[in-house]
């Protein structure tokens, strides 16, 4: 049982440590991170064609987000 | 008329006009104080209509499957930070697809899956069936909208079409912003329905495969499957310059997951070789079985850093499944924007993935004879243990009207073991996974409307 959770208590516990350790940004200095290639949806349409060549190939998919359509190669 | 490009940290990004210095100072307050504010005068306003195109060309080597995929992706926002996009895509496919049977010294001939013809595999040579042509549609839209001054919340639906599949999807996503929006958690459920209609119709598990134009042994026209995608993520504002988004995420298939066109030889057990069937050159080939569930989980980080000018992007996910499936993928890029409206972009990926517990690169003729099969069996190169990986480039070019046009090209490579566990005899000198490559060319142009 616990190893069966293992991967996901120590996803629980990075993203803890993350916030934790991340230090507090004002909002006047966002200014690098408003850029628009930081967005993470920057390369959607590269990423979503890319998804598709990759779901086609192997056996694994998805984790970044979901949605786009299923395909019925695979 | 003056743009001022708002970006908030689930990665929306909004835009809006303003006609004078009274809005702009507005605008420029709300996005330095980080507030989902909209400016009364403009906020019925829409903003342009954001197009996206490309179109991609995927070809591997030793003709095997060639690929064209246009795509047009259409955004919009129409105030106070609600935003409409939609997205169409095609895929035209040709050329050769592994079967799943393995090579021999010998000719082999195998019915097409609609049962009505034949086509011949020459001596070592990897049985690939060249009937591969399918064309799909996919078309994909959602909304987006603030639900409160932290909370956003979206729907999409997603529908696809191909001559022997069909699928439709719903999706609905929220985010709540914390921390003067420096974290923000997303939660998202997405639904998929799909069927599937083959040519030739559904096979018997492990049923042979039959001589060309007698009656194959089929189970039904069509069969289906449902897939239920769940997915909780942090994304987080570590510092002035670094972005860093978590996710784990489940996805839970329920149905019909067999390939309907991939086969298993049938190899002696002491000679390993191919056991012969009725007919000149045809030997017993049957039909893959896979389980009627899957459920595959992953872990997914990933890291934005902005330098002054460049930028850099690197992501790591680990995903797991019931299948014994578990991979690797790390995926970097790295901006380089050596002029102001011009960026190079090289990518570097690297995926690895154990093969499923049922995965056989063959079946023992023992087996099959004691009627002692195992329940599940599929010798799909793509359930194999193998590694790849992708490298290229990107350039893209920001004229003076705004637009944006972009070049990509990049090589995939997949190798795997050629000789696996499970071969006997004369079977173990066939290369069962001979090295994929294949070459990615994308062309896009990106303006406002």
């Amino acid at each position: 049982m616990v190893k069966k959770y293992a991967a996901f208590l120590f996803a629980l516990a990075t993203c803890f440590s993350l916030v934790a350790c991340a230090t507090h940004v004002e909002p006047w200095e966002k200014g690098l991170l408003a850029k628009p290639d930081m967005a993470l949806d920057a390369n959607h349409i590269d990423e979503a064609l890319d998804d598709h060549i990759y779901f086609s190939k192997e056996a694994s998919s998805g984790g970044r987000s979901f949605g786009g359509g299923g395909c019925g190669c695979n | 008329m003056q743009l001022i490009t708002i970006t908030d940290f689930s990665g929306v990004t909004s835009a809006r006009k303003s006609n004078g210095f009274k809005q702009e100072l507005t605008f420029a307050t709300a996005a330095l104080l980080g507030l989902s504010v909209a400016a009364p005068s403009v906020a019925e306003e829409p903003g342009p209509w954001k197009i996206e195109t490309a179109g991609l060309v995927y070809s591997e080597s030793d003709s095997r499957v060639s690929a064209f995929e246009p795509v047009v992706s259409a955004k919009k926002e129409f105030g106070e930070d609600r935003v409409f996009n939609a997205k169409l895509v095609l895929d035209s496919l040709t050329g050769a697809t592994p079967t799943g049977a393995l090579s021999s010294d010998n000719v082999q001939t195998f019915t097409r899956p609609s049962g009505q013809g034949s086509y011949t595999i020459q001596p070592d040579e990897l049985p690939i069936d060249d009937t591969f042509k399918d064309t799909r549609v996919a078309f994909s839209a959602g909304w987006l909208q603030p639900l409160t001054s932290t909370l956003k919340g979206g729907v999409g639906v997603n529908v696809s079409a191909e001559h022997d599949f069909r699928s439709l999807g719903l999706n609905g996503n929220l985010s709540k912003d914390f921390n003067q929006r420096n974290t923000t958690l997303n939660l998202g459920l997405g639904f998929e329905s799909d069927t599937i209609n083959p040519e030739g119709g559904v096979p018997v598990a492990f049923a042979e495969m039959q001589p060309a134009n007698s009656t194959p042994t089929r189970q039904a026209e069509d069969d289906d499957k449902t897939v239920v995608d769940t997915l909780i993520g942090i994304t987080q504002v570590v510092n002035k310059r670094t972005l860093m988004q978590f996710n784990y995420s489940v996805s839970q298939a329920d149905g019909y997951l067999t390939d309907p066109y991939k086969i298993l030889s049938v190899i002696d057990d002491a000679t390993g070789l191919l056991v012969s069937s009725t007919g000149v050159n045809r030997y017993t080939n049957l039909y893959e079985n896979r389980p009627d569930k899957r459920t595959k989980q992953s872990v997914y980080w990933r890291t934005k850093y902005r330098f002054d000018r460049d930028m850099f992007d690197v992501s790591y996910r680990y995903l797991w499944d019931d299948w014994d499936i578990r991979s690797h993928t790390i995926d970097t890029r790295y901006q380089w924007r050596f002029a102001p409206n011009q960026y190079l972009e090289p990518h570097f990926r690297y995926y690895q993935q154990s093969e499923a517990e049922f995965y056989r690169p063959a079946l023992l003729n023992s087996d099959v004879t004691n009627n002692t099969l195992p329940e599940f069996a599929s010798a799909d190169l793509r359930l194999a243990d193998f590694s790849a990986i992708t490298f290229g480039a990107k350039y893209a070019h920001r004229m003076a009207s705004g637009s944006e046009w972009h070049l990509r090209l990049e090589w995939y490579q997949q190798s795997g073991e050629s000789s696996p566990d499970g071969l006997v005899g004369a079977a173990k000198d066939q290369d069962v996974f001979p090295t994929l490559s294949s070459v990615i060319f994308q062309a896009g142009y990106a303006f406002e409307w």
